[in-house]
């Protein structure tokens, strides 16, 4: 009967994040406290503020990669922060992260940095990994650049290749810090689209970190703006197109005004 | 209190790495890689060191040592054994202080900033037995290598220097240093290595995995790291000294 339960109460949290009263402080520094939320499964959350305001500390929090004071994350109902080492390991893999600087790792090559999470963590043979891998270079347009160099890629390409080792493994969940950051126009587009294909074609759940409105407004389904050290404002992005809030009323406002003006 | 915290982070980390070493195919083929770096890459520098060390030391005990009372198989005795007790280990750990832990420094750093380790970690890598794991056991066998390279060299330097310069025949050399040559000499200097070893890698790694900040944060942890190693390796030196002789 126990174990029905089990099974059940993880079949009913299956891709789904929840934070809870999530307090973090940087010695004296207080980031944000109290933030509470959920990501259902399949759904696409972008998380806004202005810069320093704690939006990827906030995302470090959800794969653990830091630990909050206070205040809890669960993945598939798990408190992730309260996992052990290895257990940890095996729900982040679970994620594929696209960093801001994309982190490739620049000791090898294109394919190998798409292939390095395969080489670790499946069984695959070479014939596989090397299918699986420009799978993943095809998805992001970029089969062609296989053999280059990470130094050699543009900023634009590095993002893309960064998306293509995110999903190599078929994640659960997927998450996006700063995106389109400097990026020109026409690039931010492609990796938005990139985003809107990876939600629709793999069914995964996904944070976007992002202060680009015009971002928000084409991958979102929902939004949490974090303002004043706390979770100022949580909804849909009609609810968003309709709020009175001031705070996020100003923020969008501005984004906006830079649209028109570039 | 600074201080306290630092060697608190340093235990953490060398604990992990301990408990971390078991696994062997997460860092398999950084080990291979990282024995070439720090073992054969370092041949030439250390090699260079080892004959110019001998060098010095055979012209400078000659000058020293001008004396018809004083036999000149001597300077053959006092080179070859200050090179084995002594310079081969610690000159040869002062220069890879600077090649190895610089490097081992800067690579850790840049991964830092750029996220690479945190990367590492949210494909669920464990990011020590992946980067710091296989770079302090590279330094732990090394290093002991690089010391007979040292020591041959080192002694060969001193005789080809008496030998060309006119003051020390290579028969009176080589009679010194056998003479005077004990077993537990050469023990010693593989122990200072292996502890060298580990002293050069295990404070890069520290200080290439918790470095901050950008370009300058990295620069000023290959600093500390190159800096803090060689203070730890001279008084490494000086403790193992008053403990085994």
């Amino acid at each position: 009967m126990y174990s029905w339960l089990i099974l059940y109460s993880q079949h009913c949290c299956f891709n789904m994040i929840e934070i809870k009263n999530l307090t973090k402080r940087f010695g004296d520094l207080l980031v944000w406290e109290d933030v509470s939320f959920k990501v259902e499964d399949g759904e696409t959350l972008a998380i806004i503020g202005r810069s320093g305001c704690g939006k990827s500390v906030l995302m470090k929090h959800i794969n653990a990669l830091l630990y909050p004071d206070t205040g809890k994350v669960l993945i598939d109902g798990r408190d992730i922060h309260a996992l052990d080492y290895v257990d940890l390991r095996k729900q982040r893999q679970k994620f594929g992260v696209l960093f801001q600087g994309s982190a490739l790792f620049d000791s090898i090559n294109t394919f190998e940095n798409v292939a390095f999470p395969l080489r670790y963590f499946t069984n695959q043979t070479e014939e596989e990994i090397h299918e699986n891998v420009m799978k993943s270079l095809t998805y992001v347009n970029l089969e062609d650049s296989a053999n280059k160099e990470t130094s050699e890629l543009s900023g634009g390409m590095r993002k893309r290749v960064g998306l293509a080792r995110a999903i190599v493994l078929e994640p659960n969940y997927i998450m996006y810090d700063e995106p389109t950051s400097g990026l020109d126009p026409q690039t931010a587009d492609e990796i938005n689209g990139l985003i809107n294909a990876m939600s629709e074609t793999f069914d995964v759940t996904s944070i976007v970190i992002t202060h680009d409105m015009h971002s928000v407004l084409e991958v979102a389904d929902k939004v949490a703006f974090l303002d004043q050290q706390k979770l100022s404002w949580f909804g849909t992005i009609s609810e968003m197109r309709n709020s009175n809030h001031k705070e996020l009323i100003d923020f969008v406002s501005a984004s906006e005004y830079q649209i028109k003006a570039g | 209190m600074h201080s306290l915290n630092e060697v608190g982070k340093y235990s953490s980390l060398l604990y992990q790495a301990l408990r971390s070493s078991t696994e062997f195919g997460t860092y398999r083929k950084n080990l291979f890689q990282e024995l070439v770096k720090v073992g054969y890459d370092s041949v030439p520098i250390i090699i260079l060191t080892g004959i110019f060390t001998g060098s010095v030391m055979t012209l400078q005990s000659a000058y020293q040592l001008q004396s018809a009372f004083i036999p000149l198989s001597t300077i053959g005795a006092i080179v070859s054994e200050s090179i084995l007790i002594e310079l081969a280990a610690v000159i040869s750990s002062l220069v890879l202080a600077g090649k190895v832990g610089a490097r081992v420094a800067t690579e850790l750093g840049t991964m830092r900033v750029s996220e690479q380790i945190d990367a590492l970690e949210s494909m669920g890598f464990n990011s020590v037995s992946f980067l710091v794991v296989p770079r302090v056991l590279a330094g732990i066998l090394m290093f002991p290598v690089l010391y007979i390279v040292a020591s041959v060299t080192g002694i060969g330097g001193g005789l080809a220097a008496g030998f060309f310069s006119g003051t020390v025949p290579p028969s009176d050399f080589l009679q010194g240093a056998r003479t005077y040559f004990y077993p537990w000499n050469v023990i010693f200097g593989f122990t200072k290595m292996f502890v060298f070893g580990f002293i050069i890698t295990s404070v890069s790694c520290y200080k290439g995995y918790y470095a901050r900040g950008g370009a300058e944060g990295v620069g000023q942890s290959t600093t500390n790291a190159t800096v803090l190693s060689c203070i730890f390796v001279l008084l490494a030196d000086f403790i193992l000294a008053a403990l085994l002789l």
